[in-house]
């Protein structure tokens, strides 16, 4: 048991155990904050992948941004700040075993594949993965047009979101 | 290595030699020099803060014309420590309904954003935190932090009046963010990388905020708007919402959210020298010996804290509907149009000399800023002339 | 040292909860939040599968950012749409809105 396994170990719990308070605890306040736990453990993995530029963008895009939104439309669709009824659906046990089935399916199929439990290679030492990144963002032959797209997406939704949230008196 | 010209390497030397000879394991002994390293910078900046705040206070005093605290100790030195002396003998109270786990976070979390910044700020050629290759957004992330501290402590709270100022104080810092991502871009383009150490070797020769004025103020402006600090205050707009999303905290709480507000101050200061006001570099001085441009590097971010103070207590606050549109309609454009000139330029001039460079960039700045000033004098010349002519057409109406 | 199957297995567990998530709650807003539970399951896969095959292959971490910026507008018009609902409504609750335009 190495430091690293160690680390991923806790990581690992730190998320799984988040994103079940988020999906089970009755005050959606609290279960918007424990996404925001789930998130940066999120990005704690995606350091430990040694992918630094997407665990600093997914700080600040969900959690500084996505999270709050979810935190700002909980207070403004309630007409008291209390939760009220029951927050599952009836029969949610039929639910969980469908989510334990959509796990032990995933599992099965991904341990027949033969890469599964392959190790890392080593991440070379001075490699520049974030301006590769850039490189691969903006060259023609590479993923420009996905990233000109995407950001037409934003335009739109900005748009869209804009116009369905808007208070017309 | 010599403790005068490498003091970080030569103190962790020293300990892991200790550590390790009184029989510890390596790793530990690599776990436990790093964890005394990151108790040390939190401490030095705890300490420093308590310094700023009888600078502050000096500081609004001599604005106002008067003369500040002078009566504890000379110059009034000890008035801090009056000060968190008062503040830890407070009455600790918690507001009824309010969320106990959730209310107690908040000012941690606010505290933590702020101390969190100084792990990569580059105090020395060789002193610093983390050479993170992604500073930059690094701070962006950290203050998403500070953000959702604030919500969380006014829902917390329990409290109409703390909400609506967290809900204003969100929306100034979720919008402010995009000027200063997009001015933040500046120094990475002219340096090449986004990580704090790139960004200062990068000024060796000429500061950056000679070739990019304008990218300076802009993120000077936004950075002031992300601090919560006047104009753009209205957390604490005390005339109106008495304390904003602060209201409820009182004692030790309340003095670890305004030590947060100080210190996130001067780091955004610092972190101005840093980008634009050339780090730790003083014209060869730096190269006497790290401590030399520890000093220089807080004497900058000092000044960076003195402007930042100087338009605090000069300007009046805006209001909300203002502030907002100020970033979304002159400052974010405004802030776009300096990064892709300034990235255009950069791309034409970077192989010609140092001195066609600078001047080239220096240019492009001032005729931008001279084009600006035009644009605004034009809609400030319509808006006027309409409510002079809607004013003599009252006036001709009443004769 | 960590072989891929811890991150594989985190990820399918991730996606597991997050589908839970949208099952079995009545609040719109908290079946939202199941999907970006699901949605994040989804980027730890692909930026593990950059880490584990070719580095020098940025398909993982530019599609992941990719992911980033639909969950982002996702997020943003499902939650305009929530809060619109809500004005006209007056709750959230999803088994309550089965009704269209009357």
């Amino acid at each position: 048991m190495t430091a690293m396994q160690i680390f991923f170990l806790i990581t690992g719990l730190v998320i799984l155990g988040s994103a079940l308070m988020v999906v089970t605890t009755r005050n959606l306040i609290h279960a918007a904050l424990w996404l925001i736990v789930t998130l940066f453990g999120v990005a704690v993995l995606y350091a430990i992948l040694n992918a630094s530029f997407l665990a600093v963008v997914q700080v600040v895009v969900y959690i500084g941004a996505i999270a709050i939104l979810f935190i700002f439309a909980v207070m403004l669709t309630r007409k008291e700040m209390r939760d009220r009824g029951p927050q599952l659906n009836k029969g949610w046990w039929l639910n969980a075993i469908i989510a334990l089935l959509t796990f032990g399916g995933l599992f099965w199929m991904l341990q027949s594949w033969n890469g599964f439990s392959k190790t890392a290679a080593d991440f070379p030492s001075g490699y520049d993965a974030v301006g590769q990144l850039g490189r691969a963002l903006i060259s023609p032959d590479a993923f420009v047009l996905p990233f000109e797209v995407a950001s037409v997406l934003l335009l739109a939704a900005l748009v869209g979101a804009v116009y369905i949230a808007f208070n017309r008196k | 290595m010599n403790f005068w010209f490498d003091p970080v390497n030569f103190i962790a030397h020293w300990l892991n030699s200790l550590l390790v000879g009184w029989g510890m394991a390596e790793w530990l002994a690599a776990l436990i020099i790093q964890l005394v390293g990151v108790v040390v910078l939190i401490s030095l900046m705890m300490v420093f803060d308590v310094f700023l705040v009888w600078v502050e206070r000096k500081v609004v005093a001599r604005f106002q014309d008067r003369l500040g605290p002078n009566r504890v100790g000379p110059f009034g030195i000890f008035q801090p420590f009056a000060d968190i002396i008062k503040l830890i003998i407070k009455e600790d109270i918690t507001p009824d309904g309010a969320d106990k786990v959730v209310y107690n976070l908040a000012p941690i979390l606010s505290l933590m954003s702020v101390l969190l910044l100084w792990a990569i700020v580059p105090l020395a050629p060789v002193i610093f935190g983390v050479d993170l290759n992604v500073g930059a957004l690094y701070i962006v992330a950290a203050g998403s932090i500070g953000t959702l501290s604030i919500i969380m402590a006014a829902w917390s709270s329990n409290n109409k009046y703390a909400l609506i100022g967290a809900f204003r104080q969100v929306a100034v810092l979720i919008s402010f963010e995009i000027p200063m991502i997009a001015t933040m871009l500046i120094p990475t383009i002219l340096a090449g990388s986004m990580g704090m150490n790139e960004i200062v070797r990068g000024q060796q020769t000429v500061w950056y905020v000679v070739l990019a004025p304008l990218a300076a103020l802009t993120f000077l402006i936004a950075a002031i708007a992300e601090l919560g600090r006047s104009p753009f205050d209205l957390n604490e707009a005390e005339s109106e919402i008495v304390a904003g999303f602060h209201i409820e905290y009182t004692g030790m709480k309340f003095g670890l959210f305004y030590a947060g507000e100080l210190l996130h101050a001067f780091t955004f200061g610092g972190f101005w020298a840093v980008l634009f006001l050339g780090g730790y570099h003083f014209f060869g001085l730096e190269n006497l010996g790290p401590l030399v441009a520890v000093v220089i590097l807080f004497a900058k971010a000092m000044f960076g804290y003195w402007v930042i103070m100087w338009i605090r207590y000069t300007v009046m606050r805006m209001r909300i509907d203002h502030m907002l549109a100020f970033n979304w309609k002159f400052l974010t454009p405004v802030a776009f149009v300096v990064l892709m000139l300034t990235a255009l330029m950069n791309t034409l001039l970077r192989n010609t000399s140092s001195v066609v460079y600078i001047a080239g960039m220096l240019l492009t700045n001032v005729l931008l800023c001279w084009i600006i000033v035009e644009i605004l004098r034009g809609f400030s010349r319509a808006e006027r002339e309409r409510t002079e002519g809607v004013a003599s057409a009252t006036v001709a109406a009443h004769h | 040292m960590i072989p891929l199957s811890w991150f594989l297995i985190l990820s399918a567990a991730l996606f597991s909860i997050g589908l839970f998530g949208v099952l079995s709650r009545r609040n719109a807003v908290a079946i939202l939040l199941g999907i970006e539970l699901m949605l994040n399951a989804a980027n730890i896969n692909l930026v593990s599968f950059w880490r584990y095959g070719d580095i020098s292959l940025m398909a993982g971490q530019v599609f992941a950012i990719i992911v980033f910026a639909v969950a982002a507008s996702e997020v943003a018009v499902g939650l305009a749409l929530v809060i619109s609902v809500y004005r006209r409504r007056n709750t959230v609750i999803a088994d309550e809105l089965d009704l269209l335009k009357w």
